[in-house]
């Protein structure tokens, strides 16, 4: 890229005016607020000088507290997938409730297509089907899963583009309709019970790794295609969006459908890792994926907002949680903690919106 | 094909009782500038949205490019190639320059890729700065967002994505009535590189030097109806005041108000 000014008609462009971009700005509140809990953690009397974040113990050839950080990454990975595809739905103008119920209805749903037939040399006692769905490849039960996703994806999305309902109440519906089939599924039973290498695929450090290839093809996605460009632009104004000849149903219906099938790859790697599925499972996980895009400076008028932030923003997430527990905050003052981090970020990036506009 | 790329006939418009347009017949030649002035309320603006179908005709006929067209929407009429500025900008703001005017025909790379297909941002840029450089079109940094933009800048945007559409037919309304001294010039830039490349413009305008400067024919409408058709040669400003003001009307129109 040429290194003069961007600019025509022999304007130029002053690069230190620049716009700081906002996923800096998450970075930073990221490494604030694990500082916040380091200077916590030295001036509580109860915490025994422990350190959040570095090695103080000796027995590990290691500067930072690797268990800490791993818990950190793993635990906001699996919810961080699902937030990768809420991050698209609210850039294209939207919300997707339905994330959370379809984690516990998909993970119902693939559990039983990945149960073995033996446990400890007994028959499995939680067997759904019949003895055609034992052992099957590890294969067979990711399929049905990304599927079923795409096939409620694609009712969200085909409600929302066709019927011009507002998304909130199409996904609201999607909710209860998940969390039924859930329930449905086995009459509330628990399944469990999957062979080897199913459990492989959530087993160890492989939700972070999973929720990392994930966030590099998303991030792709959404800024070098012609998809990403498309939900952007719907998000932006849709009138434009429209009058410019894209199809924007079909888009809209598109970007449910990844949204959906992200949420049940999630599925997928949280039942494999906790080695059952249950009906209750992903509560809360649509509400808290959301908090991450919006941690991570994705708009919720649309429009606006990265992968890369809202990676950061499940950063932030997972090291206030982890943070609150290494301080010794009970689980209720947590909750409220949480809900009061959610709204001040979203108050924060919109005066920082309104400063922005008014600069320019 | 005949060089008439548009045709009205008996154009008629009325609101309830209101007879917004009545009787329009014009004729548009392909690569023929033509200004459409009247006084507030004279039915330009109404005349212009029969044409691009943002509302349906009482009566009358539209022949775009050789056959009678009936559209339902804007959207069909640009699908047909009628390109309309509108006073109401369809840019997206959170795009930069070259996102909103490559918007829905990216230059791609990988196009086996369907949806997922690259884009070309390098080449799409290039050719921004082409575009907007033969307009004259000043935008210190064209990777800035519309929403960073000021109203003149936008404009001059929505206008160059209009401009480098290549449409059959470009209808203007009032494009420079908001903007300063000099994006004026640059919108005017514009046009005069449409009327280079032979596409014909429809320019709504209350600019009397815009118009003599821009255009080859003067359509003047009062009160509903066409009044008068001049060229450009054979006419000045008082003349056109005259048939505006209705001190005077066209000789084949008498009778008409």
């Amino acid at each position: 890229m040429a290194e003069a000014s961007h600019g025509v008609g022999g304007l130029t462009y002053d690069k230190s005016k620049r716009s700081w971009p906002n996923e800096l700005n998450i970075f930073i509140a990221l490494i604030i607020i694990i500082v916040i809990f380091e200077i916590l953690g030295q001036v509580l009397p109860y915490m025994n000088g422990q350190s959040f974040l570095f090695d103080t113990q000796d027995r590990f050839n290691s500067i930072f507290n690797e268990a800490r950080l791993r818990i950190i990454i793993l635990q906001v990975a699996i919810i961080g997938i699902i937030s990768l595809g809420v991050t698209q739905v609210i850039i294209s103008g939207g919300i997707d409730l339905s994330s959370g119920p379809l984690v516990g209805a998909a993970a119902m749903i693939v559990m039983s297509f990945a149960q073995t037939e033996l446990v400890n040399g007994n028959p499995n006692p939680k067997a759904v089907f019949g003895d055609w769905a034992f052992d099957l490849p590890v294969i067979i039960p990711v399929i049905v899963g990304l599927c079923f996703g795409a096939f409620i994806g694609a009712i969200n999305g085909s409600l929302i583009a066709f019927t011009r309902i507002p998304p909130f109440i199409a996904t609201l519906g999607m909710f209860l309709i998940c969390r039924g089939i859930a329930q449905w599924w086995t009459k509330g039973q628990p399944v469990s019970f999957p062979t080897e290498s199913f459990a492989w695929l959530g087993s160890g450090m492989m939700p972070v790794v999973w929720f990392i290839l994930l966030a590099v093809l998303c991030h792709i996605a959404l800024r070098y295609t012609v998809y990403g460009k498309h939900t952007y632009a719907i998000g932006s104004n849709e009138d434009a969006a429209r009058m410019s000849g894209i199809n924007v149903k079909r888009h809209k219906v598109l970007v449910y459908m990844i949204a959906s099938m992200l949420a049940a790859f999630a599925a997928i790697i949280l039942s494999s890792k906790n080695l059952t599925a249950q009906t209750g499972m992903g509560q809360f996980y649509e509400l808290f994926a959301i908090a991450m895009a919006v941690i991570g400076g994705v708009s919720l008028t649309g429009g606006r907002g990265s992968i890369i932030g809202t990676v950061l923003g499940a950063m932030v997430f997972g090291a206030i949680q982890s943070g609150f527990t290494y301080i010794k905050l009970d689980a209720f003052y947590q909750l409220m903690a949480m809900g009061t981090i959610i709204i001040s970020a979203v108050v924060l990036d919109q005066w920082r919106q309104q400063r922005a506009a008014s600069a320019a | 094909m005949s060089d008439i790329i548009l045709e009205t006939r008996d154009l008629t418009k009325h609101y309830g009782g209101v007879h917004a347009l009545e009787g329009a017949d014009f004729i548009l030649k392909q690569g023929e500038h033509v200004a459409i002035m009247g006084d507030n309320g004279a039915g330009k603006s109404t005349f212009v949205r029969q044409i691009t179908g943002v509302e349906q005709r009482t009566r009358g006929e539209v022949i775009f490019d050789g056959k009678p067209v009936n559209f339902a929407g804007p959207l069909d009429a640009r699908e047909a190639g009628i390109e309309a500025v509108f006073q109401t900008l369809a840019l997206a703001d959170h795009l930069d320059v070259p996102d909103n005017l490559f918007l829905g025909r990216e230059k791609t790379k990988f196009n086996w890729l369907g949806p997922f297909r690259f884009l070309d941002y390098k080449a799409m840029r290039q050719d921004t700065i082409d575009a907007l450089q033969k307009t004259g079109v000043k935008i210190p940094n064209i990777n800035n967002t519309i929403e960073r933009m000021s109203g003149g800048q936008r404009q001059c945007v929505a206008i160059a994505r209009t401009a480098s559409f290549r449409s059959k037919l470009t209808i203007m309304d009032e494009p420079t009535a908001a903007l300063g001294v000099q994006e004026t010039a640059q919108v005017e830039n514009i046009v005069r590189t449409l009327k280079e490349q032979g596409e014909p413009l429809i320019l709504i305008s209350h600019n009397m030097r815009q118009v003599f400067d821009l255009v080859d024919r003067i359509i003047v409408f009062r009160r509903g109806r066409i009044v008068a058709n001049l060229n450009k040669e054979e006419t000045d400003g008082q003349d056109v005041v005259a048939y505006i003001t209705g001190a005077k009307t066209g000789a084949e129109y008498e009778g008409a108000a």
